[in-house]
């Protein structure tokens, strides 16, 4: 087989992997629906405001809710420690040149 | 065109024989290439995807919170601040919350007590997220141990865990009765820890929110709006430390392909020489090195996003677990749903494939249309 038909074939397998990443990520993400509306009624019953993903700090856990001045919660000058602070991005106005 | 078709087919053989004499170096460079499209696709699927779902989940959170503040911090809400209120049109409901945070030494880990209001629990009874249950090790019946504040012990039944396919919301989550939470924080009966509001009209919720710090000037609304902003602004995959962590290797890269596709080595100058020197036309030179820029930008590009689509939503994006963990202990356990922004994959698309294509043309051009003979010597 000629190398460029090698390289065809390469390449038709790998766009039609690249649809069906597209295909797979409609139908799970229909798949998915009831589990995101079963953590919408858990965020409406429980009244929550945010997502566990940062469990280290009070100001991590909750950051809609944390106070002004995050990330110097502990006191002026206390530069905060924790990894997932490095993550979160300041308020849009301290961005805005 | 069949002419075309054959003669383009020609040149990619030839490449693909010129690609193959150098391959270590060849494959070297694709190995590179993919691993920079692998990291820059899985950072902007997973930041998409979790940008998306909490979109789509905390626009259920409730419409206004309001929090008092002390001296610039958060501070417990007297219970007479939801008679100051009074009615307000377009508040449909309003009351008052009870949570906070339990550092548990036991694990070493932070937990988010809460009072649920639709539903009532016995003084020793709890719910647990699924995150606690599978870190505590623990399950329905069992009973789990906490000190309070006030020194004393209370033991808790464990009588259901939140739904696991939620961990993402409920991973660090103890739900207990209105008079445990009391006891447990030492929290008199006239406080809670801030005040839900429930707006009907969406288009009166900024309305509602000035009254509210006019009414109390000493508390701060917080909206679901501000709520959905948060989330929004921290997942943006250009932003945040990831990035520019990958900026250091993007720019790395960036000057090796550069130098590789821009800067011809002795061979392959004295190759374009002798390709004119048996009349090759310098279109066809310029063709056969598109074509050896395509075929290695498009094979990365697939090959990257491909293993970066599996990454994030058959490997619950494992490489990322570490930098959002961070210090945390409990960790949810949670697989992206998988929204993949079209518009997205072809900006990626468009600034991993062109550049590299682009910059192997330009010289190859510059060499092709001078004289054989310069070329060789």
């Amino acid at each position: 087989m000629r190398l460029s038909d090698r390289l065809f074939i390469f390449i038709a397998v790998c766009l039609a992997l690249l649809v069906l990443t597209f295909v797979d990520s409609a139908v799970r993400v229909r798949l998915a629906e009831p589990a995101l509306e079963a953590r919408a009624v858990l965020v409406r019953r429980l009244e929550l405001t945010d997502l566990s993903l940062f469990t280290e700090a009070r100001y991590t856990r909750h950051l809609s809710q944390s106070d002004r001045h995050t990330a110097f919660q502990d006191h002026p000058n206390s530069f905060d420690h924790f990894p997932s602070g490095s993550l979160v991005l300041p308020p849009s106005h301290l961005r805005m040149p | 065109m069949k002419t075309l078709i054959l003669r383009q087919k020609y040149l990619i053989d030839f490449t693909l024989s010129s690609l193959k004499r150098r391959l270590a170096k060849n494959l070297g460079l694709l190995l590179v290439y993919t691993l920079i499209v692998f990291l820059l696709a899985s950072v902007m699927l997973f930041t998409h995807s979790l940008r998306r779902e909490a979109g789509i989940i905390l626009e259920s959170s409730p419409e206004v919170i309001l929090q008092r503040l002390v001296a610039g911090r958060h501070d417990l809400m007297p219970a007479e601040y939801l008679d100051r209120i009074g009615r307000i049109r377009g508040v449909t409901r309003k009351a008052g919350r009870l949570w906070g945070y339990f550092y548990d030494p036991a694990v070493q880990a932070n937990y988010t007590l809460m009072v649920p209001r639709d539903r009532e629990l016995g003084r020793q009874e709890v719910v647990i997220g699924a995150g606690i249950a599978r870190t505590r090790g623990v399950d329905v019946g069992d009973f789990l141990t906490f000190r309070s504040s006030g020194g004393r012990a209370f033991s808790f039944r464990v009588v259901d865990i939140l739904d696991a396919d939620s961990e993402l919301v409920n991973a660090d989550l103890l739900l207990v009765s209105e008079g445990t939470y009391r006891d447990f924080f030492g929290i008199p009966a006239d406080r809670f820890t801030d005040i839900v509001l429930q707006v009907r009209n969406p288009s009166e919720v900024r309305k509602v929110a000035e009254k509210l710090t006019v009414l109390l000037p000493d508390a701060r609304p917080i909206l679901r709006e501000e709520i959905l902003r948060t989330y929004d602004s921290i997942f943006s995959w250009r932003q945040g430390i990831v990035f520019v962590l990958l900026g250091g290797s993007i720019l790395a890269f960036v000057i090796f392909a550069w130098d590789k596709a821009s800067g011809l080595s002795a061979e392959e100058k004295r190759e374009i020489g002798i390709l004119k020197a048996i009349g090759w036309e310098t279109s066809d030179v310029i063709r056969m090195k598109f074509w050896e820029g395509s075929i290695v930008s498009l094979t990365a590009f697939l090959l990257g996003f491909i293993l970066a689509y599996l990454h994030v939503f058959y490997g619950q994006a494992a490489l990322f677990e570490p930098v959002l963990k961070g210090w945390a202990v409990l960790y949810p356990s949670f697989n992206p749903v998988p929204f993949v922004d079209g518009l997205q994959v072809a900006t990626l698309f468009f600034f991993t494939v062109f550049p590299y294509t682009v910059a192997t043309i330009i010289p190859i051009w510059r060499a092709s249309i001078t004289d054989p003979d310069a070329v060789m010597r």
